[in-house]
């Protein structure tokens, strides 16, 4: 674990060559001022702009739609600020050194999807009218209440961990946990479980709620707390093929048994996009573990090669395979929700219809999977590819705590989660513009649905914890934060003004017997498991 | 709503949206060197200017050591500079200098400040510590340049 933590931290950082050249350190200066302020006033100024594009948001939509524009629009605006304002004033108290794009990028990203979501019920509410039926349920009202639900989560994360490194000790529980959720409707009768043909859902009374999305979370903590235990296991050394090295066949059972369950979630359940996600993020965290790309090849052929068999006889993956081949082939029957997805697509173009100016409600499922394509229809291209860079936005920040925090079972956590962000909405949104069958799962924070939300605002809540520990000053870390066997003088590498010189510059010196020539790492030492550079390059 | 309008408020809404983006964008870059390890690169300005060649200006201040480096291991290239503070070594997460080394031990050395000189300190690993070519025992004074061997890494104090 040496390499992610040392210097593979600083690798990005221009002005790092050069032992002893004092103009580079003069260059690095500013970085000082920056790392002691804890950014949480850009927090809440971010936080505010969201807002304000938000209520934007929600004018616009009102006037289009011809509706009555009043001061209550402005009220709501500032009831969604208040609820932010109080996340982050639990930010402030609980993670003061939290990452401070994460939640107003969430944030952003939930006000949105709520202005689409009430301006599809506005299109729900013309149409009944028109028709003469009873006025439908609004939408937009419960996903309030669910937003206030999720950021009540949210708070609860980050007040009730204090520290993501006793998720660790949880690990098998978490895992046993996500298990049981992912299996539950599969087991549970059909009409307490099947929504449209999936099976992933519960339903008490008038609330359902989506396991899968929690499932999803604790698939992560058990993965990262499993693979920081068992990580020799997937290291040791096996055959050298086509510039790889494969791990033994005994060693693949791990991966067979997550192959198994993705397989049954696919079978049992007819559904295609919890079985994606699951296994990609397996895939993903036996990845960053062991940096080894053959254990993704295996595991993408394997996962091909089951979901062929899959498509031989389960009728719905059949069905959602013909639809992604040609959406229009039947375009009145099985393709109709993916072409009027296109079609609205093709409407909105670059720069959209404008905000309530399109007719997003012609396709089915408007505001929860196919949101995308309301928005795009809307928003345009242009629009369209914000809301993306906001969720890379998310995911990389992510990505970064888990390069700057420094316990393992941290670099895991924040890597998966930002990793199950970043591909869920790449199963989404690949989903609705036909690159890959389309599958029926939410986009986190737009679509409208609670566990969702709720699951998101609690993985947000996650990262911001791993991003507070990896931005945190040594000197202010809390003393009983640490449940860690370890006591003594803690000079964390972070603290101890490592920077990487190119190795070329590092004069060797001529003493010692056995030294490596600077420029590479050794020859393939059997003993040697250092990850980068050998297992690829060799 | 006036077609004008529409078509204005369309634009306007478009453009703010990425304005957040780029908001977002600009914390990212003014974050670029916080928490990765850059900051404490700045105990700058102690260093004397830029004087002479690429050699050490021994003269300008202090005679200490300021800096330890890896030469030779899988973090070789890898600089510290001494502030005082131990130097802990060894293959567990909070070290200074986390070897990932199969002959190094969890907490397998120590390097410290007393006075105006630094030693190195086994914590009890099982393959040792080597000052040069020696094994050492207790706490022992590292001169400038010597060669500390631990597992496959070797690490030296530069002035």
């Amino acid at each position: 674990m040496a390499r992610p933590t040392a210097p593979g931290a600083h690798s990005g950082a221009p002005g790092a060559p050069g032992i002893e050249r004092p103009a580079d350190r003069t260059a690095m200066r500013p970085a000082v001022a920056a790392a002691v302020s804890t950014r949480r006033g850009v927090e809440l100024a971010l936080l505010a702009f969201a807002a304000v594009i938000t209520t934007g948001a929600l004018v616009l939509v009102e006037a289009n739609q011809e509706q009555e524009l009043t001061w209550a629009l402005l009220y709501l605006g500032a009831a969604y600020l208040g609820l932010l304002a109080a996340a982050h004033l639990a930010v402030r108290k609980f993670a003061p050194y939290a990452d401070p794009l994460v939640l107003p990028v969430a944030a952003l990203l939930n006000g949105i999807g709520l202005v689409m979501i009430h301006r599809v019920d506005l299109a729900r509410i013309a149409r009944a009218a028109s028709l003469g039926n009873s006025e439908p349920t609004q939408e937009a009202l419960r996903q309030i209440g669910w937003t206030a639900i999720g950021l009540v989560f949210f708070v609860g994360v980050l007040a009730f961990v204090p520290d993501h490194r006793t998720l660790s000790r949880y690990g098998y529980t978490a895992g046993f946990v996500g298990l049981v959720l992912l299996a539950l409707p599969a087991v549970l009768p059909a009409s307490l479980s099947e929504v449209n043909g999936a099976r992933i859902w519960i339903r008490i009374g008038p609330a359902s709620i989506q396991p899968g999305e929690f499932a999803k979370i604790l698939f992560v903590v058990f993965f990262a707390s499993f693979l920081v235990v068992k990580r020799d296991l997937f290291t040791t050394a096996g055959k050298h093929f086509l510039g790889m090295t494969f791990p033994r066949p005994r060693d693949l059972g791990p991966l067979l048994v997550a192959w198994g369950v993705a397989m049954a979630v696919l079978v049992f359940e007819s559904d295609l996009g919890t079985s994606l996600m699951f296994f990609g993020i397996v895939l993903v965290m036996l990845y960053v573990a062991t940096e080894r790309i053959s254990w993704v090849i295996i595991g993408l052929s394997i996962f091909g090669a089951g979901a062929f068999a899959a498509w031989t006889f389960v009728t719905r993956v059949q069905t959602r395979v013909f639809v992604w081949l040609d959406p229009f082939a039947d375009y009145n029957g099985r393709g109709f929700q993916v072409s009027q997805g296109l079609f609205g697509l093709a409407t909105g173009g670059i720069g959209g219809t404008g905000l309530g100016a399109g007719r997003p409600e012609l396709v089915p499922f408007a505001s929860t999977d196919f949101i995308f394509t309301s928005l795009g229809e809307e928003l345009g291209l242009v629009g369209i590819a914000a809301l993306l860079l906001l969720y890379c936005l998310l995911a990389t920040r992510a990505m970064r705590s888990a390069l700057a925090v420094r316990d393992t079972f941290g670099k895991l956590l924040a890597a998966g989660l930002g990793w199950a962000i970043a591909w869920q909405v790449f199963v989404v949104v690949g989903g609705v513009i036909n690159l890959i069958p389309n599958t029926g799962i939410t986009a986190p924070f737009v679509s409208y649905g609670g566990s969702s939300l709720v699951a998101n605002y609690a993985l947000v809540a996650l990262v911001l914890r791993v991003s507070n520990a990896a931005r945190q000053p040594a000197a202010e870390k809390r003393p009983g934060a640490a449940p860690g066997p370890h006591q003594g003088p803690l000079a964390p590498l972070a603290e101890a003004s490592t920077e990487m010189v190119s190795r070329d510059q590092v004069r060797t010196p001529p003493h010692g017997v056995g030294h490596q020539p600077a420029g590479r790492p050794g020859p393939g030492d059997p003993t040697d498991r250092a990850p980068r550079g050998r297992t690829r390059g060799e | 709503m006036p077609e004008l309008v529409l078509q204005i408020t369309r634009a306007g809404f478009l453009a703010l949206l990425w304005l957040f983006v780029l908001a977002a964008l600009r914390v990212v870059r003014s974050d670029l060197y916080a928490a990765s390890g850059l900051r404490a690169a700045a105990p700058g300005g102690r260093r004397p200017p830029r004087g002479g060649t690429s050699k050490p200006a021994r003269g300008g201040g202090r005679s200490g050591p300021r800096a330890l480096i890896v030469t030779a291991g899988a973090l070789a290239g890898t600089r510290i500079a001494l502030d005082g503070r131990p130097i802990m070594i060894g293959r567990a997460d909070d070290s200074t200098l986390v070897l990932d080394d199969d002959y190094a031990s969890t907490r397998h050395a120590r390097i410290s400040q007393s006075g105006d000189d630094w030693y190195v300190e086994d914590l009890g690993s099982t393959n040792g510590t080597y000052l040069d070519r020696n094994k050492v025992s207790g706490p022992t004074r590292v001169p400038i340049g010597t060669p500390i061997r631990i597992g496959k890494t070797v690490i030296e104090l530069r002035s």
